[in-house]
C-alpha cells in the first residue's frame, strides 16, 4: 500500500527526499517559463503569470462560460451523481456475485465482456440513447466507476475469512447478521479501495463527457470552449484545477482509509 | 448435559471420482464436564469430526445429539475455537467478546458485566481496548476462548487452538485452559496432534487412526491435575499413546 510508505516527506523541506521531490516540478515550471518567453506566443504556450492570473481569480467570469469555481462544482455534482449510481449498483452486485456461485456464473461472462470497453467508447451510444445532457454524462461516469467498484467488492467479499463467518454462525448469527456484522465490515477496506479508484476514473470521465457536443457547463466544457477561443492559459488553468480536485478527493479517500481500515494492513 | 456421537461416518465426494472416506463409524459418549482430547495425525479427519459436532459440516451417516437434539446446524450450546483467524480484526478485544452477546440483543449493562467477569478471569482486563493485531498469538487465542465462553455454551469445541503457538506459550495456555475449565465447568472436546498436549489435558483421549479416521482406542487418564509433564506416570501414558500411534500398520499407509 502506497500510503504506508512514509518516505522523508514529513521530515521538513531540507531533507534530501523532499529536495528530490521538488526538483522535477521546479525544472518543468522554469523550463516552461523560459520556452514561453522564447516562443512569445500565448496561443501555443502562455506564460506562467497568465495561467496564475486565471487561477487567482477563480470567481471571475471566463468568456461568458461562468467562472472556474462554478464550473468545477457543476462537474463535481455530475461526477458524484454518476459515482453514487455506480456504487449503488456495483456493491450489491459484487456482494451477491461473491456470495453465490449462481449469481457469479450468471453475471460474470457479461461483465468480462463489457469491462474492457473504455467508457469513452460508449459516448456515441450514450448520445443516441439519452441525447445530449445530464443523463448521457452520468451514464458515461457511472460506467467508468462501475467496474473498479465491482471488482474490488468481489475481491473484498472473497477475502472475508471462512473462520470469521463460521465463528459468527457458531455464536448464533443468522444470515442477515453474518452479512452486516462480518461480511460487510470484513470487505469494507477493499470496497473502499474500489470506491477510491472508481471515483478517480469517474472524475476523468466527467471531464471527457463534458466535451461531448451540446454541453454548456463544467470544467471539460470550459477548457474545450477556451480552445475554440485560443485561450490556452484558461485551458492550462482548467487542467490544473482538474488535477487538484482529483488529488484532493484521492487524499480524502486515503485519509478515511487510514483512519477506519488500518486493521487490514496491520493485521498481516 | 448429554453429548452423544453415534456411528458417525463421513465421505467426501468429488466430481466424477470415487468417494473418499474421511471418518468411519465414530461413536463417543461424552460425559458432563468432561475434558476429551481427540488425537490423531494430520489428515485423519479430526477437524472434520469437530466441525460436524459443531454443526458446520454434515455427516454422511450417523448423528450428533446434544440433550437429545440432533445437531445439523450451529447451536449456541456448542462453542467453537479455531486455530487462527477467528477474531474480527476491526473490533477491539471487548467488541470481539461482545459479538455473541450483541447477536442476542443482550442489553449493554449486562453485556459489560459478563465481559468484565471473563476478562478478569483470563487476565485480559488491561487489553480490553486493544485490537487483535496488537496482541500476541497466545493473547488472541485467550480472547477467542473468552468470546466463546461469553454466550455461556455447554460444550467448548477446540480445533488445535494452540497449534500455531510456541512451546512456552502453549504450555501456559494449556494450564490456563484447565483453570478456566475448573471455574466454568464446561465440557471440552479438544482436537490436537500433540500427544503431550493430550496427556496433559484430557480425562479421556480418543485416538484416531490415519485416514480414514476410525477410533483406535479411547484411553482414560485418571491422573490428578496439575499433571507433571516430567513425571514418571506422565511419561508412562505418553509412551503408551506414542507406541499405539507408531504401530507398523499405521505407518504403511
Amino acid at each position: 500500500m502506497g500510503f504506508m510508505k512514509r518516505g522523508g516527506s514529513h521530515e521538513g523541506l531540507l531533507h534530501p527526499h523532499m529536495f528530490l521531490k521538488v526538483i522535477l516540478p521546479l525544472g518543468i515550471i522554469i523550463g516552461w517559463e523560459i520556452i514561453a518567453i522564447l516562443l512569445n506566443n500565448e496561443f501555443i504556450l502562455p506564460k506562467l503569470e497568465s495561467v496564475f492570473a486565471v487561477l487567482l481569480s477563480p470567481t471571475a467570469d471566463i468568456l461568458g462560460y461562468g467562472n472556474l469555481i462554478s464550473n468545477a462544482f457543476t462537474s463535481l455534482e455530475r461526477v458524484i451523481f454518476g459515482f453514487l449510481i455506480a456504487a449503488g449498483l456495483a456493491i450489491p452486485l459484487g456482494i451477491s456475485m461473491a456470495r453465490s456461485a449462481y449469481m457469479h456464473d450468471f453475471f460474470d461472462s457479461t461483465m468480462q465482456l463489457l469491462r474492457p470497453i473504455p467508457p469513452l467508447a460508449w459516448v456515441p451510444l450514450a448520445l443516441a440513447w439519452f441525447k445530449i445532457g445530464l443523463a448521457s454524462m452520468v451514464f458515461i461516469i457511472a460506467l467508468g466507476a462501475f467496474f473498479p467498484i465491482l471488482l474490488n467488492t468481489l475481491d473484498g467479499v472473497k477475502s472475508v475469512k471462512r473462520n470469521w463467518i463460521e465463528s459468527a454462525e457458531i455464536l448464533g448469527a443468522n444470515h442477515r447478521q453474518v452479512m452486516l456484522k462480518v461480511v460487510l465490515p470484513g470487505a469494507a477496506p477493499t470496497i473502499w479501495t474500489g470506491l477510491r479508484v472508481g471515483f478517480g476514473i469517474a472524475w476523468m470521465c466527467v471531464v471527457a463527457a463534458e466535451m461531448m457536443p451540446g454541453t454548456n457547463s463544467g470544467l471539460g466544457y470550459l477548457i474545450m470552449s477556451s480552445y475554440n477561443w485560443g485561450q490556452v492559459q484558461v485551458i492550462i488553468a482548467g487542467m490544473i484545477v482538474i488535477g487538484l480536485i482529483g488529488i484532493g478527493f484521492d487524499y480524502l479517500f486515503k485519509v478515511i482509509d487510514r483512519r477506519s481500515f488500518s486493521w487490514r494492513v496491520l493485521e498481516r | 448435559m448429554t453429548l452423544a456421537i453415534e456411528h458417525l461416518s463421513k465421505q467426501f465426494v468429488k466430481n466424477g471420482e470415487e468417494p473418499v472416506e474421511s471418518l468411519v463409524d465414530i461413536s463417543i459418549e461424552v460425559n458432563d464436564e468432561e475434558f476429551i482430547c481427540i488425537l490423531g495425525p494430520s489428515g485423519c479427519g479430526k477437524t472434520t469430526l469437530l466441525r460436524i459436532i459443531a454443526g458446520l459440516d454434515h455427516p454422511t451417516s450417523g448423528s450428533v445429539r446434544i440433550d437429545g437434539l440432533v445437531i445439523d446446524r450451529p447451536n449456541r450450546k456448542l462453542g467453537m475455537i479455531f486455530q487462527d483467524y477467528s477474531l474480527y480484526p476491526w473490533r477491539t478485544v471487548v467488541e470481539n467478546i461482545a459479538f455473541g452477546l450483541e447477536l442476542q440483543d443482550v442489553p449493554k449493562e449486562q453485556r459489560s458485566a459478563t465481559i468484565g467477569k471473563y476478562l478478569e478471569m483470563t487476565g485480559l482486563s488491561e487489553f480490553g481496548n486493544s485490537y487483535p493485531y496488537e496482541l500476541s498469538g497466545g493473547m488472541r487465542q485467550r480472547v477467542a476462548v473468552v468470546r466463546a465462553l461469553a454466550i455461556d455454551p455447554t460444550v467448548l469445541l477446540m480445533d488445535e487452538p494452540f497449534g500455531a503457538l510456541d512451546a512456552q506459550t502453549r504450555n501456559k495456555l494449556q494450564h490456563d485452559l484447565l483453570d478456566i475449565w475448573g471455574k466454568t465447568r464446561k465440557t471440552i472436546l479438544f482436537v490436537t496432534h500433540s500427544v503431550d498436549e493430550a496427556v496433559f489435558l484430557a480425562d479421556r483421549i480418543v485416538v484416531l487412526t490415519p485416514r480414514p479416521g476410525r477410533i483406535c482406542e479411547i484411553i482414560p487418564i485418571d491422573q490428578s491435575r496439575p499433571r507433571d509433564r516430567t513425571g514418571v506416570e506422565f511419561a508412562k501414558v505418553r509412551r503408551y499413546v506414542l507406541d499405539m500411534i507408531n504401530q507398523p500398520k499405521w505407518t504403511i499407509q
